[in-house]
């Protein structure tokens, strides 16, 4: 049976709520203020600071992954932290027995997490909604076991993992390590982010989000699902193995139990927190995973995961459509505020 | 006239259920031909099985040519658009969108722009509302959606499935109207699939009535809607 005949006999296609395409980007002067403050912020914040905004644009990177894969062609997944594992393997592995200089190994952890998600598509195809999120999350449980293998546990590291050197900055520029990595981290960003705003605007991108609204309509206007649907799986997970490589450089190590579930099953929050295909709500997803957890804890270190959950909670309670719901108040209070 | 399409001993299912029983028609090129029947009959069906949506045996030929094997994109390629239950809007993309992914398989991308140009002008409602989330249409005006997306195909064969569903009576008439229109001027051959036979049989040139996956009767349109036997027990007006 082919993709169509299987959702034509099903038919029940998860209905995801979005915006229209329109509202995909952020407004011109939102996006340069917020540049602008990425950009300086770091000149005047503690070296462990700096470290912690670097995380925050890498799992932006990878939240962006899922968004596209989500938002975009409106497929789930609870799987992605198995290719952010894939992504960070590779780059440790070049950089500690290959000595590839880092910068490439973030194409090559991207190129192979692309074929890893492709492949993954292919299986994916004949399941929707919670039976292929169900499917993805089964590749996560799997994946840190499967890093432990002893076959592998020469290039690995078994259990122990690996320890990846972080990169000084190049030709003499006179800042810290932390301080140039978040930089290159930044420029990969954005270049991330502009391109899969474009990728979604493109034909490529029309057809992906007819999918999302209505597959049965998508296959009569011609749409091949097979191969958008595998394609929106492997652009997802090559941004997100770019952004796991990036993360290995980060924290200067990868092992098998960094990449759990709890992995994916956050990124998922971070989606979910920055507002369901809406992009620039990604970098808002990707600050509740790694701040919220920090403040919950700061509450009471015994409840931290309580609180977590009130907090979680309440976000959800009064934005549910995330960041992209608050981003909208703003804009018209801005609005309002430029008319008096 | 020539036979454009030809269906011969169509079987259709859904899992193990069988929902087409042998059924078997043509429609001539430049023709109207009306499939009617109740809920359940199997037009649906019938419509995606030309597609190749739903797993189906039996010869099915367009312009002399076998469907069979064919995947629903390969299909559609070959000038056969086919109009959703349900219309199919894309609900979260404007309504120029929609009209854009009509013609997403064509080659030609330069005169697709005229294509939506030609499009406002049969729709003038769709221009007024070409920037909106085609969601926040109406029922009707997303019918018309349907419709011109599915023309921006520039079809041979247009499949419509119950495109009076949930409409108005007066915006029916409309969109009959138009499709009459299009069928004569633009030369599109049109298959329709409608519950609401007295309307189907006025424009149509043929009709055939399926019951529970049959064909039970079939003919020129005005002699089956002036059959009164045909009329109490099949179509129940």
């Amino acid at each position: 049976m082919s993709t169509i005949q299987e959702t034509a006999a099903e038919a029940h296609p998860a209905n995801i709520d979005v915006p229209s395409k329109k509202n995909m980007g952020l407004g011109r002067t939102a996006s340069w203020a917020m540049l602008i403050v990425l950009a300086l912020l770091p000149l005047f914040v503690r070296n462990f600071v700096i470290f912690q905004m670097t995380m925050l644009l890498i799992y932006a990177i990878a939240v962006l992954a899922l968004n596209i894969l989500t938002g975009g062609s409106g497929q789930f997944s609870l799987g992605q932290s198995a290719f952010y594992a894939i992504g960070a393997y590779t780059a440790a592995i070049l950089i500690e027995h290959g000595g590839v200089n880092y910068v490439l190994t973030l194409p090559a952890a991207g190129i192979i997490c692309f074929a890893v998600g492709f492949l993954f598509g292919f299986p994916a195809l004949r399941l929707s909604g919670i039976y292929l999120a169900l499917a993805t999350f089964a590749l996560a449980v799997a994946m840190p076991q499967l890093l432990k293998l002893g076959v592998i546990e020469h290039w690995t590291g078994g259990v122990q993992g690996l320890v990846v050197t972080k990169p000084d900055a190049p030709f003499g520029l006179p800042m810290s390590q932390d301080m140039w990595l978040y930089y290159f981290t930044l420029v990969v960003s954005l270049a991330i982010y502009i391109a899969s705003v474009n990728l979604l605007r493109s034909r490529s991108g029309r057809a992906m989000m007819a999918i999302r609204d209505n597959e049965i309509a998508a296959a009569a206007m011609g749409v091949d699902l097979s191969i958008y649907k595998t394609l929106a799986f492997g652009v997802s997970a090559g941004i997100t193995g770019v952004a796991g490589a990036l993360g290995a450089i980060a924290v200067q190590f990868v092992a098998p139990d960094s990449y759990t579930f709890q992995l994916a099953i956050a990124l998922f929050l971070g989606m979910v927190v920055g507002g369901v295909g809406w992009l620039p709500g990604s970098l808002a997803g990707a600050a509740f995973i790694v701040f919220v957890p920090n403040i919950a804890e700061g509450i009471s270190k015994g409840l931290s995961g309580a609180f977590f959950g009130v907090l979680l909670f309440v976000v959800i309670y009064l934005v549910p459509h995330g960041a992209r719901q608050g981003a909208i108040y703003a804009e018209t209070l801005f609005n309002k505020l430029k008319r008096s | 006239m020539s036979v454009l399409l030809s269906v011969h001993d169509l079987r259709a299912y859904y899992g193990q259920v069988q929902a087409l029983h042998g059924l078997s028609f043509d429609l001539n090129e430049g023709s109207m031909t009306t499939l009617l029947g109740a809920n359940g009959a199997g037009k649906t069906t019938t419509l995606r099985a030309i597609c190749n949506m739903v797993r189906s045996t039996g010869a099915i030929q367009f312009e002399g040519k076998p469907l069979n094997g064919k995947s629903t994109e390969n299909i559609v390629r070959l000038g056969i658009a086919h109009v959703p239950q349900g219309r199919g809007t894309f609900t979260t993309l404007t309504v120029e969108e929609n009209l854009q992914l009509g013609a997403i398989s064509r080659k030609d991308i330069k005169a697709i722009s005229g294509d939506i140009e030609r499009m406002y002008a049969h729709f003038p409602v769709l221009k007024q509302r070409h920037t909106q989330q085609a969601g926040t249409l109406s029922g009707g005006e997303q019918q018309m959606l349907a419709v011109a997306r599915a023309l921006m195909l520039r079809p041979r064969l247009m499949l419509l499935d119950e495109p009076s569903f949930g409409l108005a009576p007066l915006i029916v008439r409309d969109l009959f109207n138009i499709l009459g229109k299009i069928n004569r001027e633009d030369k599109v051959s049109i298959l329709v699939v409608e519950q609401n036979a007295q309307l189907a049989l006025e424009i149509a040139d043929k009709a055939y009535v399926i019951e529970t996956g049959r064909i039970v009767m079939s003919g020129n349109a005005k002699e089956i809607a002036n059959d009164e036997s045909v009329r109490k027990s099949y179509l129940g007006y």
